[in-house]
């Protein structure tokens, strides 16, 4: 019986199908259970929370993530699965921590910086992270940097991301790090940063961990530093 | 099942009916007065027995005839065309039908080129910095083979939006002679082509090999006819208003067979026909009209295209042009005057003026592309390959080509706006609205699966500083050629090789 639910949440992962009422890839899933009803009743059924995990969620975004390396998958196909996943962690969460383990991979801060409106990088971001088992605070856009860093402080966050689109932003990013540098706060948190006009350089110029290229590459990051 | 090709729901009307009426009217003045000049005794027979005014004449070393074409002639013409021709395949699924008064629109190659352009990748040291290494595409041109025609007709068979095969190499090898040409080009193509093809005759004397190739391949005269494999283009006319002597014995005996044939005319304007478009197109008509007169006079209700392939000049050195507006102009109007006498329509788009794939190439290949097919003729030839005025044929840009229609084809849709859709993205934006991110990208995966998104440019490079279109246009031309070919069965070629003269035996597959 747990074997049987732990497929049908693999192959919902990979039809990136949130709940019963989503569409999913295929056809023949229509009504049907998604992952965050599967996940709640193998929960219920008293399915060990790392096997769900371990065996439902992670197995199928790895076979997610070989698809897309395939080339058989594209961005939305990872995204989907990526919120599907996202949004069992959430249900698994209190679960993990009751296990006696810290909940979710890691904590991370996500936030589009001060005057910068755009977001669709970024929410990619915090999609894959989620998806990929950490547990992410995501501020939004054109968030000052004294908010952020209060987050990050208050959220003990050992990763914060920050994103901007426009070269005119882009200083928000280094006076962001500047003012985790004056609360004495830089030692316990590592920063990503990415955005359009961004690169390597700049990340070091202005004393970022990491320049994140891609959501993919994001999820690289945090797995080295979390 | 036949090949469904892109169906133009609501063709560009560049002329209005006013105009298109007006056109026809000058083109059966035309016709009237100065007349044709006509160096076809056959035809002058046929046309004078049908009652035109017949004047002989001399030109140089030819006796000539001027014909007066009366309308009532041309009207009884146009009453006897069938507005449908099928244009049969080895595949029968591979079948076009055109129908003059539907919008499905097929796309061809073609044709005659004298060269090839071999692509082939190179390692290119920088003198600046001869650390700098990269592979750019060298090109070299050289003339056409017969077994570049079977390369071709291979590639084109794989080539998915190529839906009929107009040889587009000529044949210049040592033992290919004007005796052996016709028989040989066909054979090449129908022996590596499921698709139609359609063609010219170089010798008038090997249609009857031609054609006898085609039933043994049909299955016999009367499949033949079912099932044409393949079809005949003739240049019956030389513009301006000349109908040539061989060629319109070749087109009065191709209407006999009952076999379809093209009306080819192409004359171009600055030089052979008026540059301004009323005057092309006035004329350009007349002369189609004028095949399309002896053609039914031959055989009423013979299978016939209305083949306009108007042209302009080029300025500098009076060649022919193809990617230029006025080019569009004529051909759109020529579609339109086809589409008002309900007869099918061959027309062109296409061919690049550039020398070589590149950037030139592809604004001007594109430019005709997108432009052309949307006046809905039923077939439109020159589509694939083809460059600097059709002289030579390059493959790695036929495969370029095949993608870019693909891209036209899908610019032709028709608009998904009705109540069930509108329905359906109003939950969908309600739903979006309500989750964190607001993000549509998990709404695209089933369209994307199931051909609603167009695919990113397949042949796109992965250097941030270097075009490298042509290098993975080239992989792909690789990839086709390593696939195997569809050639005709052992017994068809035992029974074409012992019943057709003059076919090489290095193109028989089942040689031993």
């Amino acid at each position: 019986m747990s074997e049987k639910i732990i497929e049908q949440i693999v192959a919902n992962v990979l039809q990136g199908r949130r709940d019963q009422s989503d569409e999913g890839i295929d056809e023949g899933y229509d009504g049907t259970p998604g992952v965050t009803e599967l996940v709640e009743e193998a929960l219920e059924q008293g399915i060990p929370v790392e096997k769900v995990l371990a065996e439902g969620l992670s197995h199928g975004m790895t076979l997610v993530g070989e698809k897309y390396e395939s080339g058989e998958y594209f961005i939305p196909d990872m995204l989907a699965a990526a919120e599907a996943v996202g949004a069992a962690m959430d249900i698994m969460e209190p679960y993990l921590v009751k296990d006696g383990g810290q909940g979710s991979k890691g904590k991370i801060v996500m936030a589009t910086v001060e005057k910068d409106q755009h977001d669709i990088g970024k929410n990619l971001v915090t999609i894959m992270l989620k998806g990929a088992g950490y547990a992410v605070v995501d501020l939004g856009v054109n968030v000052p940097a004294s908010r952020i860093v209060e987050v990050v402080e208050k959220e003990k966050a050992g990763l914060l991301g920050l994103s901007a689109l426009l070269d005119t932003t882009m200083p928000f990013m280094k006076q962001t790090i500047e003012e985790l540098e004056n609360k004495n706060l830089k030692d316990n948190v590592r920063v990503m940063i990415g955005g359009a006009p961004t690169n390597e350089d700049f990340a070091r110029e202005i004393g970022a961990d990491a320049h994140g290229k891609d959501a993919f590459a994001a999820v690289k990051i945090a797995d080295q530093f979390l | 099942m036949s090949r469904e090709g892109v169906n133009v729901a609501k063709p560009y009307q560049r002329m209005t009916r006013e105009q298109v009426e007006l056109v026809h009217r000058t083109s059966l003045e035309l016709l009237e007065k100065p007349g044709v000049l006509v160096y076809s005794q056959e035809a002058v027979a046929l046309l004078s027995d049908a009652g035109a005014r017949v004047t002989q004449t001399r030109e140089g070393e030819y006796d000539a005839w001027w014909v007066s074409i009366p309308s009532s002639l041309v009207q009884k013409a146009l009453e006897s065309v069938p507005s449908k021709v099928v244009l049969g395949a080895r595949n029968p699924e591979n079948q076009i039908v055109m129908d003059a008064r539907g919008y499905h629109v097929y796309f061809g190659s073609g044709s005659e080129t004298n060269f090839w352009l071999d692509v082939k990748p190179e390692t290119f040291v920088s003198q600046e910095n001869p650390e700098n290494q990269r592979v750019f595409p060298a090109i070299t041109r050289r003339r056409g083979t017969v077994a570049d025609l079977c390369k071709s007709a291979h590639l084109s068979d794989n080539l998915e939006h190529l839906d009929f095969f107009i040889r587009n190499v000529n044949i210049q090898d040592p033992d290919i002679n004007e005796g052996n040409k016709d028989v040989n080009k066909f054979f090449a193509s129908l022996n590596n082509i499921t698709k139609h093809v359609m063609g010219g005759l170089t010798d008038f004397g090997q249609m009857d090999h031609v054609v006898h190739m085609a039933e043994i391949i049909a299955g016999g005269r009367e499949e033949l006819l079912k099932n044409p494999v393949i079809s005949f283009i003739t240049s019956v006319i030389k513009s301006p208003l000349q109908v040539v002597d061989e060629t319109a014995e070749k087109l009065i005996k191709v209407a006999r067979l009952g076999l379809p044939v093209v009306i080819s005319s192409s004359p171009q304007g600055g030089s052979t026909a008026p540059i301004d478009e009323a005057g092309m197109v006035a004329q350009v008509n007349a002369e189609v009209l004028t095949g399309i007169v002896i053609n039914q006079l031959a055989q009423p209700g013979a299978p016939v295209i209305y083949g306009a392939v108007p042209v302009r000049a080029r300025m500098d050195d009076l060649h022919d042009m193809y990617g230029v507006p006025e080019f569009c102009y004529y051909n759109t109007s020529c579609a339109q005057m086809a589409r008002f006498y309900e007869v099918p329509c061959y027309s062109t788009a296409g061919v690049g003026d550039a020398k070589v794939p590149g950037i030139q190439a592809a604004a001007e290949k594109m430019f005709t592309h997108a432009v052309v097919p949307r006046s809905a003729p039923d077939i439109v030839h020159y589509a694939f390959g083809l460059l600097e005025k059709t002289n030579p044929f390059c493959p790695e840009q036929a495969v370029l080509d095949n993608h870019h229609i693909g891209m036209v084809k899908f610019l032709y849709r028709e608009p998904r706006v009705d109540e069930s859709e509108m329905e359906r993205v109003k939950e969908i934006i309600e739903e979006v609205m309500q989750t964190p991110h607001r993000l549509y990208s998990r709404y695209t995966r089933r369209l994307l699966r199931s051909g609603g998104i167009f695919p990113t440019y397949p042949f796109e490079g992965e250097g941030d500083d270097q075009d490298e279109t042509l290098l993975k246009a080239h992989e792909k031309v690789q990839e086709i050629m390593d696939r195997p070919r569809q050639h005709l069965s052992e017994a068809i070629c035992r029974e074409i090789y012992a019943q057709v003269p003059g076919l090489l035996p290095r193109l028989n597959p089942y040689q031993v």
